[in-house]
């Protein structure tokens, strides 16, 4: 019996549709290259000629727009970022790890539903928004309550960036602790253990990677955020020695300072190094936080 | 016969604090929004009326309205989704109904993880960069809704994605068992099963891309600009940098002012996130498979 040819229109259409959707798919690492390319192509001349590693690194004069000197040292802005990412991280990781063991093992029913829908609209909460809740709100409240002269420093970001941090942490944690089989929650409920004590000796240990996962994207988003940090941090340029002292953070000094550079100037390729700086690290914080979950679906 | 013993009561103690301590703790991450809420409505509704969201600002934005800011934040939107969604839902179908277990899609999930987590002003970076010079856009409407496609786009994929693999596989099957092609399979029967979902997810994304900043700031967004858009290719205002440049930059910015910016920004991004959140507990309800 001779095969029947059966590329007819619908067959050619398939083929067409299957190749476009593989385009669709690959899209995303296409803009990860891209982004990569484009922010290296605007910086890269600075890396190569004027940057001094050293100075970038462990200099923390950041004076971009003297005209005698200028110095591209970027170490008080890290210090800044580090600074208000570890306190944000510091009073996010016990108030979200916590919250989600709240709604995934204690929790049931409406108020699940209810505390789970409060979280998704905390994250749908604008950055700007939150900076002006800093700038508006806890600016006025870190003055009185602590007697400080300026209420836009390293705690009223961290508290800000805390708050953004945790709907991310939360979830991510929270589907982790999800993760963990029913069994497991049985076979120790059989021996009369509470729900704590589950808890405690069974979900955590079996959840880890994907709490250890939940925080490092926590990390990630605080690290990253740039407009609440801008504006409730206080943006001065200083290595800080306490809660109070206002700093300045890698994405802010972007978002500042951008708009006032000329294009292709040594400090608009300063700008856009910065630039790359951030984007290596956020890389390298999903890269291990994808490792890390990738850890769980093996063992 | 079961008698409880000093143990027991001591367990049960522990465990009552460990709910109230965890109980506790959620409430203190919630309970900001609630009093957000409060604060931004107790203060920004004096400003609010018609004329605030139909005027344009006056006397250096100390006045007047955010009608020009709140237009150009719709046509940021919709040209943003004109662009992603098509992408988005092409990487989901690809994701969901073709792609392998191998490295690529490995690689897919890896890049989707990546472009949600690459900082806002890196994105920004990014579309000065690409859009506004090398393609040649200027700063324009078109480059910051790309901008902000491409930063959103990991909402589209996943959302869709999830979406598409809700579909039960015996629908796909009973389809292919009548000879439709793939293609025919997943346009009749995966996509209409699966479109209130994708919807959710596409709302989701708006509610996303009107309340970002940072990547509008040097691409397309105008700090004044008094007059509406005419093409893609005009700059014009924006609600969530209005709300910036009203709170930072300007001075002798009543109070009320930059409460009323906020208030409205995020009553259009709080709409938009309840929607998506109702007809998500719509769907589950009326779910038959």
């Amino acid at each position: 019996m001779q095969h029947e040819d059966v590329r007819d229109f619908h067959w050619y259409v398939d083929k067409a549709m299957a190749s476009l959707v593989f385009l669709g798919g690959i899209s995303a690492i296409v803009f990860i290259i891209g982004i990569f390319l484009f922010i290296t192509r605007e910086g890269f001349a600075f890396i190569t000629q004027s940057m001094d590693i050293r100075e970038f690194f462990f200099d923390p004069a950041w004076r971009p727009t003297s005209d005698s000197n200028p110095t591209y040292g970027a170490f008080a802005l890290i210090a800044g970022t580090a600074s208000i990412t570890g306190l944000a991280v510091l009073l996010s990781i016990p108030f979200s790890l916590g919250a989600a063991i709240y709604i995934a093992e204690f929790a049931e029913g409406r108020t699940r539903e209810i505390l789970k829908i409060l979280i998704e609209l905390l994250a749908a909460i604008p950055s700007v928004v939150w900076g002006f809740i800093g700038l508006s709100i806890m600016n006025p409240l870190i003055i009185d309550m602590f007697d400080v002269p300026v209420g836009l420093n390293i705690l009223n970001a961290g508290v800000i960036l805390a708050l953004m941090a945790a709907p991310i942490m939360t979830t991510i944690a929270e589907d982790a602790l999800k993760a963990v089989p029913d069994r497991y929650r049985e076979a120790a409920e059989a021996l009369g253990a509470t729900r704590w004590q589950v808890t405690l000796k069974i979900v955590l240990p079996a959840a880890k990677h994907g709490l250890m996962a939940a925080v490092l994207l926590g990390v990630g988003r605080g690290f990253g955020e740039t407009m609440a940090v801008l504006m409730a941090s206080g943006h001065s340029i200083n290595v800080p020695d306490g809660l109070f002292d206002s700093v300045r953070a890698l994405t802010a000094t972007i978002a500042a300072e951008l708009g006032e550079t000329a294009v292709g100037s040594e400090h608009y390729q300063a700008l856009f190094t910065l630039g790359i700086l951030l984007f290596a690290v956020t890389f390298i914080i999903n890269l291990t936080a994808d490792l890390v979950m990738r850890g769980i679906k093996r063992s | 016969m079961f008698e409880s013993t000093e143990l027991n009561a001591r367990n049960w103690r522990i465990q009552q604090g460990m709910r109230l301590l965890f109980l506790g703790m959620t409430l203190l991450l919630v309970l900001p929004v609630i009093i957000i809420l409060g604060v931004l409505i107790y203060k920004g509704s004096p400003a609010l009326s018609w004329a605030f969201l139909t005027e344009n600002p006056t006397n250096g934005m100390t006045a007047g309205g955010i009608f020009p800011a709140l237009m150009g934040t719709i046509a940021l939107v919709l040209v943003a989704l004109i662009a992603s969604i098509p992408v988005g839902v092409a990487a989901a179908i690809y994701l969901s109904e073709y792609a392998p277990d191998n490295w690529l899609t490995r690689l897919i999930n890896l890049a989707i993880i990546n472009l949600a987590g690459v900082p806002s002003i890196v994105h920004a970076l990014f579309g000065l960069g690409a859009f506004v010079l090398f393609f040649g856009f200027g700063t324009s409407i078109l480059a910051a809704s790309l901008t902000l496609a491409i930063m959103t786009l990991p909402v589209v994929i996943v959302s869709t994605r999830e979406s598409l693999q809700a579909v039960p596989q015996s629908f796909r099957e009973a389809c292919w068992n009548m000879g439709a092609t793939r293609w025919q399979t997943i346009v009749r029967v995966v996509l209409p099963n699966a479109v209130s979902g994708i919807l959710t997810g596409i709302i989701l994304e708006v509610s996303r891309t009107a309340g970002e900043t940072a990547p509008i700031m040097f691409t397309g967004a105008a700090f004044f600009l008094p007059f509406l858009p005419e093409s893609v290719f005009d700059q014009t205002m924006a609600l969530s940098l209005h709300l910036f440049v009203v709170a930072t930059q300007v001075p002798n910015v009543p109070e009320s002012l930059p409460y009323g910016v906020a208030l409205v920004l995020i009553g259009m991004v709080l709409i938009m996130n309840s929607a998506s959140i109702g007809l998500r507990m719509v769907l589950r309800n009326r779910k038959k498979w």
